[in-house]
């Protein structure tokens, strides 16, 4: 078995053979610029870039020219945003989103709040999912888009976007979704969903990193974005900059496969998932956070309570994984997402991300609870606060020296 | 982040972690730190009448380098004196752990803990507590 153990596939997925083999002719004989349009080096590129975009419009349901190519999601997400901003001003300047959102959608919202828009955050239910009376009490005629998640890349919770989209779509906004975490990894229809816009990267379903998506819906409604980067006017003018063909090719095929193999693969993450997650939430004082009915295959996000995260990864370094606890930041703030769950400041940083993938075999997750079990059990050995809980001390009623 | 090796071979081979009676009278605790800050570290002395350390022991909730941070400061009480634990300083423990920038405020946990242990001797033993330089961290 490969060690350490790869389990943090929301941060990043290993590029599948199947796709870097797609990819490798288009950084070579087939080097050309897709925008080259006399000369058969540009036609060989831009015939790659046409069936990847056919590729990808395939697995989110949508036409080849509803598809923008950009560098990440992280570019989609801005495009999007701002780009809708900037293009439907005359309508409102209203936009509401989620505190439990990934910062390219929270901070470019930030950003704007700055240039004139109102922003409502809105919260979350102890489940991390958005309460839509809530959402729907928010919009208000000057409300131009509605910019909610569809799974969370913390906890996995997948929104309700069916319901939000028609929301949205009844007080006349556009719904955009952050998809980054779901597409390749659950069924997304772009028109059973409703979703108007969506952002989505290459690099989380086994392509490669730098290349992304923003899907922008172009019939009921035509949705247009003003575009956020000035150049020669790709992508039906609105990203600017030559394509990114190698990356597009292998974003192209690695949607193929995720379309090809979602089914089988989701099964059979979930089943592995659900077997780390039992088994560890038997550990005495150890909590699953967020809606485990509707949530992503291949995520598990647990607080072991009493034990400090980053010191228990310290102590899993067999294992790659992530966690809730910030100390390595200045800010000594635990992860956002899980403090809005309502989870206290120990807990969140207590917790531990698993991020299973299509790499991810059973003898790796035997071998995860394996490691976690001991790490665990090691640190509450050192920890003054598993004593104390095991004397039946209330932690809370002790007064904390702050610092 | 890498860690340094001797705070990987502290938090793999933490010294002297346990528990001291710490209703006797010869025992000083010191509980520093908050659960929700994401670090805790109790620290105990036991002291000699002749104000010698004998013993020391820690339990630690926190990152790496918290639990290398208190493990070596229990390493280095046993055998001081109360006045040479007093002289303690955040900074030597930094640089035995070679601790990075944002690590800091390890150190100066575990010497706000040797303090406050140190106080909760005194205390005990009818002297006044000393008064502490408030740390900011």
């Amino acid at each position: 078995m490969k060690q350490p153990i790869y389990l943090d596939n929301n941060a990043t997925t290993p590029l599948d053979p199947r796709v870097l083999e797609a990819m490798l002719p288009y950084f070579t004989e087939k080097f050309g610029n897709a925008a080259s349009r006399n000369h058969a080096f540009g036609w060989v590129a831009e015939e790659g870039v046409d069936y990847a975009r056919e590729q990808v419009a395939k697995l989110i349901g949508c036409t080849e020219k509803e598809i923008i190519f950009t560098s990440g999601a992280t570019e989609a997400d801005n495009l999007a945003i701002k780009g809708v901003f900037e293009m439907y001003k005359e309508k409102g300047n209203h936009i509401i989103t989620a505190v439990t959102e990934h910062k390219a959608v929270l901070d470019t919202c930030k950003h704007l709040e700055k240039n004139g828009a109102r922003v409502t955050y809105l919260g979350v239910k102890e489940d991390g999912l958005i309460d839509l009376a809530e959402l729907e009490a928010a919009m208000t005629p000057e409300t131009i888009l509605v910019s909610i998640m569809y799974g969370n890349n913390e906890i996995g919770v997948i929104q309700p976007v069916k319901e939000i989209a028609a929301i949205a779509h009844k007080h006349g906004a556009l719904f955009m979704t952050d998809a980054t975490q779901a597409v390749g990894k659950i069924p997304v229809d772009v028109n059973a969903d409703g979703i108007d816009l969506m952002a989505f990267s290459a690099h989380k379903m086994y392509g490669p990193k730098g290349v992304g998506v923003l899907y922008v819906r172009r019939k009921n409604p035509r949705v247009k974005v003003t575009a956020q980067m000035d150049g020669g006017g790709h992508e039906r003018g609105m990203r600017s900059g030559t394509l990114n063909v190698p990356g597009i090719v292998g974003l192209g095929k690695a949607c193929e496969l995720c379309r090809l193999e979602m089914e089988s693969e989701s099964i059979r993450l979930s089943a592995l998932r659900d077997k780390l997650e039992s088994t560890l939430n038997k550990m005495e004082e150890s909590y699953v956070n967020g809606n485990t009915q509707h949530r992503l295959p291949h995520v598990a996000n647990i607080s072991f309570k009493y034990v400090e995260g980053e010191g228990l990864m310290m102590a899993m370094s067999d294992l790659a994984v992530s966690s809730g606890s910030a100390c390595t930041s200045a800010s000594l703030e635990p992860s956002y997402v899980l403090k809005s769950l309502g989870l206290s400041d120990d807990l969140a940083h207590s917790s531990i991300r698993y991020g299973l993938g299509r790499f991810t075999t059973e003898a790796e997750i035997d071998q995860a609870i394996a490691v976690t079990e001991k790490a665990v059990n090691h640190l509450r050995e050192l920890s003054p606060l598993w004593e104390m809980f095991k004397e039946g001390i209330d932690l809370s009623k002790i007064e904390w020296a702050e610092h | 982040m890498a860690y340094s090796e001797k705070v990987i071979d502290h938090y793999n081979n933490p010294r002297n972690v346990g528990t001291l009676n710490k209703d006797s009278k010869f025992v000083g605790t010191g509980l520093v730190g908050a659960p929700e800050c994401g670090d805790v570290m109790r620290l105990q002395i036991e002291v000699s009448e002749d104000n010698v350390i004998t013993d020391a022991k820690f339990k630690t909730f926190g990152c790496g380098s918290a639990i290398a941070s208190s493990s070596l400061a229990t390493e280095w009480l046993k055998g001081k004196t109360i006045d040479e634990a007093l002289s303690i300083d955040n900074m030597d423990i930094v640089e035995e752990l070679a601790l990075p920038p944002v690590k800091i405020h390890c150190s100066v946990l575990a010497e706000d803990a040797i303090k406050s242990a140190i106080n909760d001797y005194r205390v005990k033993n009818g002297l006044e507590a000393i008064v502490l330089e408030k740390s900011h961290h």
